[in-house]
């Protein structure tokens, strides 16, 4: 299935939020949106992924 | 002294965790200055998970997280950093930045009073950085927000207090609000300064982090809030035009 993550187009085999995680190797203490809309920790497991679905994966980062 | 929404800090110094050269002088500049507070933020992570680094620094030192939304330009996009925030830094707390002009990184206040109340209502605490305006002030008070934090000058410009008269004019106005001016410091005179007006703390980070000694001067920036601080408590003379002799005059010898 063909998303956009982070930006970059990526070609994945995950279905679910969670698994794209596992798949991308983004582990630890990041936060997840999917289109622009947050989606909590513990609704990644049963948030289905579809074609073209944007989705950003924030960490912590230096900040002012 | 004024508490920020329940938590009084140990010293009124807020630290940026941006632009240092090094990671190892970021944590440095904490370690020997004592600021309490530090910025974060949350930006894409990499393959590398560089984020989870950085975290685990800030964790280790101790201090109180306050995740801003640096970047954003719509009430959408600074509401949903601040849930994502709230998630990954464990805190209600949120430094609410909306910015409203490029060069300049001047709030769009319009804006901001609306993602405030947004955020109040969902639980949050929100430290807005705003202009020094006393009607937008009034309006984030009513949005729900339990402190305000004007800007000096605008960000990484280094120039001080540019509209002192104003943050004179909003301390007296807001009495018993924690006030903070946030951005636009460059030397610790100037957040000395912000200090001596009553202000309750002061938030920088190029000033320290650009410095060719960062730790230096973040040691530099805390002996200065402090002193600010502590002259407001002491209650300053007023300046006047004409000299009064310090020495007593009764009593000199005739020559």
């Amino acid at each position: 299935m063909k998303i956009t993550l982070n930006g970059e187009p990526r070609d994945v085999a995950a279905s679910t939020l969670a698994e794209l995680l596992v798949e991308c190797e983004l582990s630890g203490r990041v936060a997840t949106a999917v289109n622009e809309a947050f989606v909590p920790a513990g609704l990644r497991a049963g948030h289905a992924l579809a074609e073209g679905d944007r989705v950003e994966v924030l960490a912590p980062m230096q900040g002012g | 002294m004024r508490a920020f929404y329940g938590t009084e800090l140990a010293n009124p110094l807020m630290l940026g965790t941006a632009q240092y050269p090094s990671p190892a002088i970021l944590e440095r500049a904490f370690q020997d200055s004592g600021a309490g507070v530090a910025t974060v933020s949350l930006r894409r992570e990499g393959a590398g998970g560089a984020g989870q680094s950085f975290w685990q620094m800030i964790r280790d030192l101790g201090v109180q997280v306050l995740p801003n939304t640096a970047g954003c330009h719509t009430v959408k996009e600074a509401v949903t950093t601040a849930h994502m925030a709230r998630e990954v830094f464990d805190t209600p707390w949120i430094k609410l930045e909306l910015i409203g002009h490029t060069d300049s990184l001047q709030p769009d206040v319009f804006q901001l009073v609306e993602a405030a109340r947004i955020l109040t209502e969902d639980g949050f605490q929100v430290f807005p950085y705003t202009t020094e305006d006393l009607i937008v002030g009034e309006r984030l008070l009513a949005a729900g927000c339990k402190v305000l934090m004007p800007w000096g000058a605008p960000i990484g410009s280094g120039r001080g207090l540019a509209n002192e008269y104003a943050l004179r004019a909003m301390r007296a106005e807001f009495p018993d609000v924690p006030l903070v001016v946030d951005a636009g410091i460059g030397l610790p005179s100037h957040a000395a300064r912000a200090m001596e007006l009553g202000y309750d703390a002061v938030l920088l980070n190029t000033a320290v982090a650009r410095a060719s000694d960062p730790v230096a001067m973040a040691c530099a920036m805390m002996q200065a809030v402090r002193a600010g601080q502590m002259a407001h408590q002491a209650d300053p003379i007023e300046a006047r035009d004409m000299a009064t002799p310090s020495t007593p005059v009764i009593g000199k010898a005739f020559l």
